[in-house]
């Protein structure tokens, strides 16, 4: 499979001279019908295409400010052109921010502008083509909509948001993207990413409580649609089963147990991921996010608490309300929805919970920022609480932590090269090369403060830093679950 | 005399393009609805907060900062010598004058420095750095070249041939009455308001739109409140499958 070099480590922002065309042949499995059709998108090009896509374009541009300012603004002053974690790592220039937006522009402006019409080579404005739907198959799924180059853009130009809506055209025009779209169609048939149904997630489920039972000797529960409970969480599916994830939701099992508060999973809504994101496709997420209003309602509960999930905690945090509101009810006490996160940094606060960090001395730690919760959502009350919060936990459970450099994390996180629909093995290289800012600052720290493990507080990140350490040297396990090492401190009661 | 209403008429077709081609763009940012909430984060959390942090980014370019100290350093030297120029030149405009533009005279003048040192930084960057020839079309080295050839045909009036200033300022005071007061014939005068009528027209067709554009990004004006206020937009795919809270649902 790797017949490609891995990049070689250098300073987190090293910038590379320019390949062109480096990662032209990167392109991900193209959707065949089966996949398409239970999302309401055509399975193949249709022969007016192209009528199909501009038609799309011009009503995007009607329905969503965004797209319409962003496509104006741009002054191709270069701010951006290094920011983008895809282009350090494969020296692609379309894979700099505002390349990779003008992909759109230039289609824009060729159709929707007076010079773009008239003057198309001044302004930079191209025909529609096959081969430009075929660059935008390609670089739009070299992005991981992790708005980057969004925090440094003097107008906030975020190429998340069209690289969604060129998704959304593509998918309109019958060349979706097989990854993403076989995912949804699977929460929308079985109710999870994963195509876990309800039995199997039950056992499981026994599995759990009964690993912890012999580790600790309490009888800690993993509840599944269990009525009246008082919280409904809502955990990305890797969560059940995968390394590291599971060891998280065992960690979020302890806290409950060690709070008493009575919570429950649901097999409706086994899933906190929502790829309607990914793909730009608002009427998808809409119906994702109401898999979540209905099984609250059904399950009676008082508060919904989201999982360790990156884009599953911006679509929550900043969108739920918007999709699938008002939650009015639910407990006013509490905002909706909570992250773990926030739930078991209040317990630590109030001194609910009995923790012996040096459980996790054999651990030092460092954490990786996942960018939808860096810059596209928050924690607690205040702005930038997404990074003191998770930063208090680990601390509050280990002794030893260690941040990476100051441009490397917080609102400057590099993704870690897997986020936004990315993460499937079609695009391995991809991957692999896309993860090289976070791997050279992670290096850095190893080197510096001899850390052993980066916790994180997404599924996407750990899937794709398992994957992609030992590309590195690193080894796979070095990645773990900020609840995973809450559950390694915490002491339950009657705990041998 | 010919040369006057010949002016005089490009500047009343430069004038009625930029207004409308200006508000037509306007009109449509601000109805274009913004259906979900994407504030860059860490964001504001109140209105007041939002305020605040467009005036960072309008005033002192606090993102670009961020990003690049150079693209920065000639950013803001172009922006603020351009907004000093721009407001010394109503003493052009206005009878009387008021104080405040005869006081930023002096700086108005060593703004006019300011600016062509910005414009030939960002102009020999947008060649020499790779990265920047790439993303570069024609258009934005010749948007350069006119702010520059803006500057230099000013500054040449200042310093080596100077015009009959009271003459244009009352041709320009008579063009809201319809009075066409004879603009002299000076070539430098000429260009220097011809490229100026010349980039008014293409204001609102070009990227200059960031002007307005920035003032209706949703990464920066939305206030971070999302749980604690229901953001609803009319768009069809929110109105179309909305079901009323509470009633079952299934």
């Amino acid at each position: 499979m790797a017949n490609f070099e891995t990049p070689e480590i250098k300073d987190p922002a090293h910038i590379p001279a320019l390949k062109p065309g480096a990662m032209g042949h990167s392109l991900p499995y193209v959707a065949q019908e089966k996949f398409q059709a239970p999302l309401g998108f055509p399975g193949e090009l249709a022969d007016d295409w192209k009528d199909v896509a501009i038609e799309k374009l011009g009503a995007l541009l009607k329905t969503n400010r965004g797209l319409r300012v962003f496509m104006d603004s741009c002054v191709k002053c270069g701010a951006c052109t290094d920011k983008c974690h895809y282009f350090l790592g494969t020296s692609d220039p379309r894979n700099m921010p505002v390349a990779r937006q003008d992909l759109l522009r230039g289609v824009y402006r060729r159709y929707f502008t007076l010079p773009g019409k008239y003057f198309p080579k001044l302004v930079g404005a191209t025909d529609l083509t096959e081969e430009v739907l075929d660059q935008w198959y390609s670089y739009f799924h070299q992005c991981s909509e992790c708005r980057r180059c969004s925090v440094y853009c003097p107008y906030g130009i975020d190429t998340a948001e069209i690289t969604m809506a060129t998704r959304e055209i593509m998918n309109a025009v019958g060349k979706g993207q097989k990854y993403s779209n076989e995912i949804i169609g699977k929460v929308f048939k079985i109710g999870n990413n994963l195509g876990l149904p309800q039995p199997a997630l039950e056992d499981t489920l026994l599995g759990l409580e009964e690993d912890v039972k012999d580790d600790t000797g309490v009888d800690v529960r993993f509840p599944l649609d269990e009525k009246g409970a008082e919280v409904l969480v809502v955990t990305p599916s890797a969560d059940f089963f995968a390394e590291p994830h599971v060891d998280g939701l065992i960690g979020y099992a302890k806290v409950f147990h060690a709070a008493g508060v009575s919570w429950t999973l649901s097999s409706h809504a086994s899933e906190a991921a929502n790829f309607g994101l990914f793909i730009g496709s608002p009427e998808n997420m809409k119906a994702i996010a109401m898999r979540i209003r209905e099984a609250a309602l059904e399950l009676g509960v008082k508060r919904i608490i989201f999982g360790e999930c990156g884009h599953a905690w911006r679509v929550a945090y900043s969108f739920l309300n918007t999709l699938a509101g008002p939650f009015d009810f639910l407990d006013p006490r509490y905002p909706v929805p909570q992250h773990i996160c926030e739930f078991t940094n209040d317990l630590i606060e109030r001194g609910v919970l009995t923790l012996n960090k040096s459980a996790n001395d054999h651990r030092r730690l460092t954490f990786h920022d996942s960018c939808n919760v860096a810059r596209a959502s928050r924690m607690g009350d205040t702005p930038g609480g997404q990074f003191t919060i998770p930063r208090a936990i680990i601390k509050a459970v280990c002794n030893h932590f260690y941040d990476m450099a100051p441009d490397t994390i917080g609102e400057a996180t590099y993704c870690c090269g897997g986020g936004g629909g990315l993460l499937t093995d079609d695009l391995i290289e991809l991957r692999v090369k896309g993860a090289l800012p976070r791997m050279s600052a992670l290096k850095e720290v190893v080197e510096d403060h001899g850390v052993t493990h980066m916790a994180a507080i997404c599924a996407i990140c750990k899937s794709q830093f398992a994957k992609v350490l030992p590309y590195y040297g690193f080894q796979m396990d070095q990645i773990v679950s900020v609840h995973q090492l809450v559950s390694d401190a915490i002491v339950l009661d009657g705990q041998h | 005399m010919f040369v006057t209403v010949l002016f005089a008429l490009i500047f009343y077709v430069a004038i009625a393009i930029f207004v409308v081609g200006l508000g037509m763009r306007i009109v449509a940012y601000a109805r274009a609805p913004a259906p979900l909430k994407i504030p860059t984060t860490p964001a504001p959390t109140t209105r007041a907060g939002v305020v605040r942090r467009m005036a960072t980014e309008v005033f002192l370019f606090n993102s670009l900062f961020k990003a690049n100290k150079w693209i920065w350093l000639f950013g803001i030297l172009f922006h603020v010598g351009l907004a000093l120029v721009l407001l010394r030149h109503l003493r052009y405009f206005l009878e009387p004058v008021p104080t405040w533009v005869v006081l930023i005279q002096p700086f108005g003048l060593y703004a006019a420095f300011a600016m062509v040192i910005g414009l030939v930084g960002l102009a020999i960057r947008r060649v020499a750095v790779e990265r920047i020839r790439y993303i570069s079309s024609p258009s934005d080295h010749l948007m350069l070249g006119l702010f520059l050839a803006i500057a230099l045909t000013g500054l040449s009036m200042t310093y080596l041939w100077h015009t009959d200033i009271s003459a244009v300022k009352l041709f320009f005071l008579g063009l809201p009455r319809f009075e066409f007061n004879p603009l002299p014939l000076q070539p430098m005068l000429l260009l220097h308001l011809l490229l100026v009528a010349g980039l008014m027209i293409i204001f609102p067709f070009s990227k200059l739109l960031h002007a307005p554009g920035v003032f209706f990004s949703p990464t920066r004006n939305q206030v971070d409140n999302p749980r604690e206020k229901r953001h609803v937009a009319k768009v069809k795919w929110m109105v179309a499958s909305e079901r009323p809270a509470g009633n079952g649902d299934k």
